[in-house]
């Protein structure tokens, strides 16, 4: 079969004659941990909300976990996770009761649902918490909470939109080893940032300008191609050239 | 053979997910009665709405002062003086035996009604089967004054036609409609079902619309729209709660409308819940159109008031006679499902009339539920891609 998670060819999304995404093509490997970086209204957020069949694209093709973005996105959507900068819980919901509605939606069993949320909460040390209604955990755990939900269904791509908006740096550090577990079991892990030091944890990034990809590497190449010893380095000198204003 | 075993393995995906379904609407459940807003709005509304407007807002008319100039006194007038006072409307004060004094009275506000026998009754009504009373009222309260004159009239046209039944009718009283149906004169009767469609509007419509938008504010309808929940899924997730709440309120309004105002439901449960049902689809479907166009709770909130409580009360005819409208006005009545309702529930609770009298008002209520429903459906699958 497909051994990439992500293929993606010359993927367009026009809004009118406004080309919010234009043309973009990336592959993203099986397991990879994959940077998705690009100042604000770069067309980040439309190129995600296509690989995840929330959108239908104007032109080209892509397919995700192995299915097309045009003809098969009920299948993506049961075959990925997504978290997002806004929260991914309900506040006034427990924990646990946040977990049984997930699990439910994703059609997992009740017996299943019952031994990984119980897994789940004890990794990540949330055992009297349980019971809790989430609006009352402090952020870092809601989110750390949050992307757990995310990949409770064993879903092969996660999507991870800015999800670390807000937090301390230790935090930051957790939530990203919780991730390197999440890729290390095999989940393939999409995700854009604005925080250079998060660029730096993965394996290979793109940065996108104005609805193009206009750097695809890893950070180190990245770097040396641009000379410089910082990844912010590397943003700044690709965003600058922007025509577009941010929304 | 390989592919013919994978074509059998290859699950249909059903149109519905129960499994889904059920632990959607759980969550709402749990969002409803974590929310002690929307619990208060829920249960405390329909509570303080039905006895605001079976006690407060009542416009029965209960010992009102009245006095009686019998200028007369024979035998008729005697005798329509004991009905009068055997009533419970009319409070008798003592007997006057002037004009002044009844005067007097009306600007002392001890009496908003007087009634005058003219000194040859009985023999004008002897000789020429036809006679005169006068009935004063008091004006600045048009109101009262006009139900205390039909009341009178209904006293007295009921002494005339036991007098002699064979005869010509000496005056020509036209009972006032409301009688018919609602002969113990309880003044809440009517407000019943304008208040039920009320709190569906509130309930159905409001909640409904708010919590779908509330799921955009936080953000969380994103996940859902990411999930394999299908959009029609969400939408049935989100009306279930609020159709099973619609119902048990409903309930608890009949129950308090029976136990505490003493309203006699006269027309068939079943036809009033199957009606009521579906008044209250349609307004879960405006509920979800307004979902679809706002984007915070504050809109939602204010369009369903303003937009839609706001009508239900003035253009229904629960407060206001529709028939006494400017032209304009009685069309938007007919275009608001309420006024539809409200005729319905009416016909069959108050009037005790079955499904053939109200045939034409449900297709329409129908034809509206699913035109609403087809709309809010078609918009929030454009929204998805």
């Amino acid at each position: 079969m497909n051994p990439k998670a992500i293929v993606c060819k010359d993927l367009t999304k026009k809004f009118g004659d406004f080309k919010a995404v234009d043309h973009i093509s990336f592959d993203v490997e099986q397991g990879e941990i994959f940077g998705f970086l690009g100042a604000n209204g770069a067309g980040k957020t439309t190129a995600m909300r296509m690989l995840c069949g929330l959108s239908f694209p104007s032109s080209g093709s892509a397919t995700v976990a192995g299915f097309d973005v045009f003809r098969q996105q009920e299948k993506i959507k049961a075959s990925i996770g997504y978290m997002s900068q806004k929260f991914s819980l309900y506040e006034n919901l427990t924990v646990s009761e946040n977990i049984q509605f997930y699990g439910g939606v994703y059609g997992l069993s009740r017996s299943e649902i019952k031994q990984r949320g119980e897994e789940m909460v004890s990794t990540l040390g949330l055992k009297n918490e349980a019971k809790k209604l989430v609006g009352e955990l402090p952020l870092g755990w809601k989110q750390k909470l949050a992307f757990s939900v995310a990949i409770f269904h064993r879903p092969k791509i996660v999507f991870l939109d800015e999800p670390t908006g807000g937090v301390d740096p230790i935090t930051r550090r957790q939530f990203w080893d919780l991730i390197y577990e999440a890729a290390s079991t095999g989940i393939t892990v999409f995700v854009t940032t604005h925080y250079m030091d998060e660029a730096e944890y993965c394996k290979r990034i793109s940065v996108m300008v104005d609805g193009r990809v206009e750097a695809l590497d890893t950070p180190a190449n990245l770097k040396k191609e641009y000379n410089t010893h910082s990844m912010d380095e590397v943003f700044y000198q690709l965003a600058r050239r922007a025509q577009r204003t941010a929304d | 053979m390989k592919y013919f075993i994978n074509w059998h393995v290859a699950p249909k995906e059903p149109q519905i997910n129960m499994k889904q379904l059920f632990a959607f609407i759980r969550k709402e459940f749990y969002h409803v009665f974590r929310d002690k807003r929307t619990l208060l709005i829920l249960f405390g509304l329909p509570v303080v709405q039905i006895v605001l407007f079976g006690f407060a807002l009542s416009s029965e008319v209960k010992n009102i002062g009245i006095s009686i100039f019998d200028n007369a006194h024979d035998n008729n007038s005697e005798q329509i003086i004991n009905r009068i006072k055997t009533s419970s409307y009319f409070l008798l004060k003592d007997p006057v035996i002037s004009y002044n004094e009844i005067e007097e009275r009306f600007k002392e506000g001890s009496i908003k009604c007087a009634v005058i026998f003219p000194a040859n009754f009985s023999n004008d009504l002897s000789h020429f089967g036809k006679a005169e009373i006068q009935i004063i009222t008091d004006g600045s309260d048009p109101n009262t004054a006009t139900i205390l004159v039909n009341y009178l009239s209904a006293i007295i046209s009921s002494y005339q036609s036991q007098l002699k039944p064979a005869q010509g009718i000496s005056y020509q009283i036209i009972p006032q409609v409301r009688q018919l149906y609602n002969v113990e004169q309880n003044g809440s009767l009517n407000f019943i079902p304008g208040v039920i469609a009320l709190i569906f509007m509130i309930v159905s419509t409001a909640l409904t619309s708010v919590s779908i938008v509330k799921e955009k504010e936080l953000g969380t309808m994103e996940i859902l729209l990411v999930s394999p929940l299908k959009p029609i899924m969400v939408l049935i997730a989100k009306a279930v709660p609020y159709l099973v709440l619609s119902i048990i309120n409903f309930i608890i309004i009949l129950a308090l409308s029976v136990y505490l105002l003493d309203v006699h439901i006269k027309g068939s449960l079943a036809l009033i819940f199957f009606e009521s049902i579906i008044f209250i689809i349609t307004c879960l479907s405006l509920g979800l159109l307004i979902s679809n166009v706002t984007n915070n709770q504050q809109t939602a909130m204010l369009i369903s008031m303003m937009g839609m409580m706001l009508p239900t009360i003035l253009f229904t005819g629960f407060m206001f006679p529709i028939e006494n409208m400017p032209v304009i006005f009685q069309i938007i009545s007919h275009i608001i499902p309420s006024s539809y309702y409200y005729i319905i529930i009416k016909a069959v609770m108050l009037k005790g009339l079955g499904f053939s009298y109200v045939w034409k008002e449900t297709l329409i209520l129908t034809g509206m539920a699913v035109f609403l429903l087809t709309i809010a459906l078609k918009n929030f699958k454009i929204r998805l891609t």
